[in-house]
């Protein structure tokens, strides 16, 4: 069954998603392509902040934080459930 | 003696400023560029009988996210048009190491990319296939630890090779969706026209589709530059021919 598609936002820590599509828009977005955002990458949901804001995540063997703006607009499928 | 300028570009952490150091040893100054408050190191060594100039670019993920230091790297790579850029990649993160060397690759043939860290990658379990880089992305491609000297000969071997010209990479050529390359069709023979050979027609076609408009800026500096070049080249002329 393939899994619905979750913002990186909601995706809950500890989960693999891979990605499907990048919303965000301009330099950001290119800014997060360059990261390795890219459709079909796995990104791995590392922590959240005290507050929830921003969220840890694990791309190309790298931790990168991305505030909800940016997380809530790229999304993709969990995989390993 | 031959003399040849060379451009040292890759992603922060990589190594860059060890291989500048173990090829330039203490001869080196900190240098800057046209109309750019960033400064880079700049550092001369000779090999073969030729002397190089080798200029540290800032360590940019990409050249296109339009920070200061990656405008900075990128106008050079455009406008200086070294003899040979260097790429260097980090052996143990190639996947986001690479993202930089092909922006570079659509910027120019001249490129031999380097790959450092290869010691750190053996210990972590890493193999990396050479040969299969190069064919994929058709430049001379070697591999070097910059901390342990290893590997600085073959690099310097391959930087002359390509800086003299006897060899003539031909790097892999990406082909986008129909879409963007009837666009890139309609507007590069235009680009052309306005900058004959130097500059990348392929490559700003793909910028001005971007809607790049630090780009732009750098583009019509240049275009400022080159008519002033060329008006004091009349006028110039005109003094020769009046003195007959």
């Amino acid at each position: 069954m393939a899994s619905a598609e979750t913002t990186l936002l909601e995706a809950g820590t500890g989960n693999q998603v891979r990605i499907t599509r990048i919303e965000v828009q301009g330099v950001m977005r290119r800014r997060l392509l360059d990261l390795g955002f890219v459709p079909g990458n796995r990104i791995e949901v590392l922590q959240k902040s005290p507050l929830g804001d921003p969220i840890a995540f694990r791309v190309n063997n790298t931790t990168i934080a991305l505030r909800s703006e940016e997380s809530s607009q790229i999304w993709g499928e969990r995989i390993g459930e | 003696m031959r003399s040849y300028t060379i451009a040292l570009a890759g992603n922060p952490n990589t190594g860059k400023s060890t291989l500048f150091n173990a090829l330039t040893g203490l001869r080196q100054h900190t240098g800057n560029w046209a109309g750019k408050t960033v400064t880079s190191a700049e550092g001369f060594f000779e090999y073969d009988d030729a002397s190089f100039r080798i200029v540290d670019l800032p360590g940019t993920y990409s050249l296109y996210s339009n920070s200061t230091d990656e405008e900075a790297a990128r106008d050079y790579i455009i406008f200086e048009n070294p003899d040979v850029t260097i790429v260097i990649l980090d052996a143990t993160s190639l996947e986001r190491n690479l993202n930089l060397a092909l922006q570079v690759l659509e910027m120019t043939n001249r490129v031999v990319v380097c790959i450092n860290l290869m010691d750190e990658a053996r210990r972590l379990g890493i193999k990396i296939d050479l040969k299969k880089m190069q064919e994929k992305l058709g430049v001379p491609t070697v591999a070097i630890s910059a901390r342990s000297k290893k590997g600085i000969d073959e690099l310097l071997k391959q930087v002359m090779l390509v800086a003299s010209g006897a060899v003539v990479p031909s790097p892999i050529s990406i082909t986008y969706s129909e879409e963007i390359e009837k666009k890139i069709a309609a507007i590069e023979p235009q680009v052309r026209e306005m900058f004959g050979t130097h500059l990348p027609s392929r490559w700003i076609a793909l910028r001005l589709l971007d809607d790049d408009e630090s780009l732009l800026t750098s583009l019509k500096k240049w275009l400022q530059r080159d008519q002033n070049a060329a008006s004091r080249k009349e006028v110039l002329q005109y003094g020769e021919t009046a003195c007959h």
